[in-house]
């Protein structure tokens, strides 16, 4: 397995084409080539943190500042940062551009990626949390931008999802 | 000390200041002394105000942001003072109100009750270089301002009494004050951008 690098540069663009300004993240296989990207692009600012739910913090700094904003993380980053999500930007209204890794799902030969990537979808659900799959290259980047738009309109986290068909080459 | 008379004593510096505060006993007493627009009341995910105050920080280079924190809400979240340390905003103050218990859930002693546990270490050790341990008034006002003057991220520990208010309520639901406080900044930048 080797991560795409076409791919990976077709989200980047595809988040700038977005509009947007900041990134904060937790690095993770998926996303190192994307990650690359964003630490070298002037035009955009990245913040890594410790843990994804400081994300969801620092999302919400970025959101009252009026920076366009996006999250990347796994989805047991996803997971880890529930509280966050729900106490933080649900509970205020803050509108959340999460682009989560899928591991543990169809084709993965990790077990230990597996129960994450079984139950984020149904997570995602009881949350009520609106997401999408990206599995096309050449329908990421209009994915991208109407999850963006789509949690200005509803000042919610919406999640897009981005699996191994768009991710491994 | 009291944290109630610390916030006293530094609430006329936090008229254009954006401030961030944990939940419960904090809120309460900030907001008894005058609710500003910008002030945001962060009423429940622990841990988080100071990572929304970094991401305030670092997306409004222009503006000075104070995080008001707790011993229990900070202990939920360690990683920040590793995070602010890396990106080092210089217009963050974080205080750290240690007052070794959860106040606002029933006072139940905290880590930090006994003294074993030192969040200034955690924080100098974490690679903050500006790092003050209080528990007098003096001390704390100094450090304050020492903070304001420096220009530099600066985290403050402040030993305080593990006393709270005797009421809570505001007449502020949670998301009026996220829509308010945004706002508040989205005027000023306009203002700003305006005159410049
Ligand atoms: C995730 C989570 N667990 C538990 C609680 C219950 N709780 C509410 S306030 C609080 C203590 C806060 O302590 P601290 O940050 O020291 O502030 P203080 O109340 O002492 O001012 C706790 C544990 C909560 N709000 N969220
Ligand atoms: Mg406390």
């Amino acid at each position: 397995m080797t991560v795409s690098y076409d791919n990976s540069k077709i989200i980047f663009d595809g988040i700038k084409a977005a509009g947007i300004k900041s990134v904060s993240a937790l690095p993770e296989t998926w996303l190192g080539l994307l990650l690359q990207r964003a630490e070298s692009d002037p035009d955009v600012q990245l913040v890594q943190v410790a843990k994804e739910e400081e994300a969801v913090g620092v999302a919400a700094g970025a959101y009252f500042a009026g920076t366009p904003h996006a999250l990347l993380m796994q989805n047991h980053g996803f997971l880890g940062a529930i509280n966050g999500i729900v106490s933080l930007a649900q509970l205020y209204h803050v509108p959340l551009c999460m682009l989560i890794a899928l591991r543990g799902h169809w084709g993965e030969p990790y077990p230990w990626h597996t129960r994450g990537g079984i139950v984020t979808e149904a997570v995602l659900r009881a949350l009520g949390i609106p997401f999408e799959y990206a599995r096309e290259p050449a329908q990421v980047a209009k994915q991208i931008r109407e999850a963006w738009t789509f949690s200005q309109s509803s000042l919610s986290p919406v999640a897009l999802l981005l699996t191994r068909d768009l991710m491994e080459d | 000390m009291e944290r109630a008379r610390c916030l006293e004593m530094i609430y006329s510096e936090l008229t254009d200041t954006l401030v961030v505060t944990i939940m419960g006993a904090s809120a309460q007493e900030l907001y008894n002394l005058g609710h500003r627009e910008n002030f945001f009341y962060l009423q429940h995910a622990m841990g988080l105000a100071s990572s929304i105050g970094l991401g305030l920080a670092m997306h409004l280079p222009a503006e000075r942001v104070v995080v008001l924190d707790g011993d229990g809400s900070v202990l939920m979240n360690l990683g920040t003072f590793a995070t602010l340390a890396r990106y080092r905003p210089r217009n963050l103050i974080h205080i750290v109100f240690d007052n070794g218990s959860l106040l606002s859930t029933g006072g139940f002693d905290s880590h930090t009750t006994s003294g074993i546990t030192d969040l200034a270490a955690i924080a100098r050790g974490a690679g903050i270089e500006h790092v003050a341990a209080v528990d007098t008034a003096v001390g704390f006002g100094e450090a304050f301002i020492a903070a304001l003057e420096r220009n530099d991220l600066s985290v403050i520990v402040a030993k305080v009494a593990a006393v709270g208010p005797e009421r809570y309520g505001m007449d502020l639901q949670l998301p009026e004050n996220a829509f308010r406080f945004r706002r508040w900044i989205q005027h000023r930048k306009r203002a700003t951008e305006q005159t410049s």
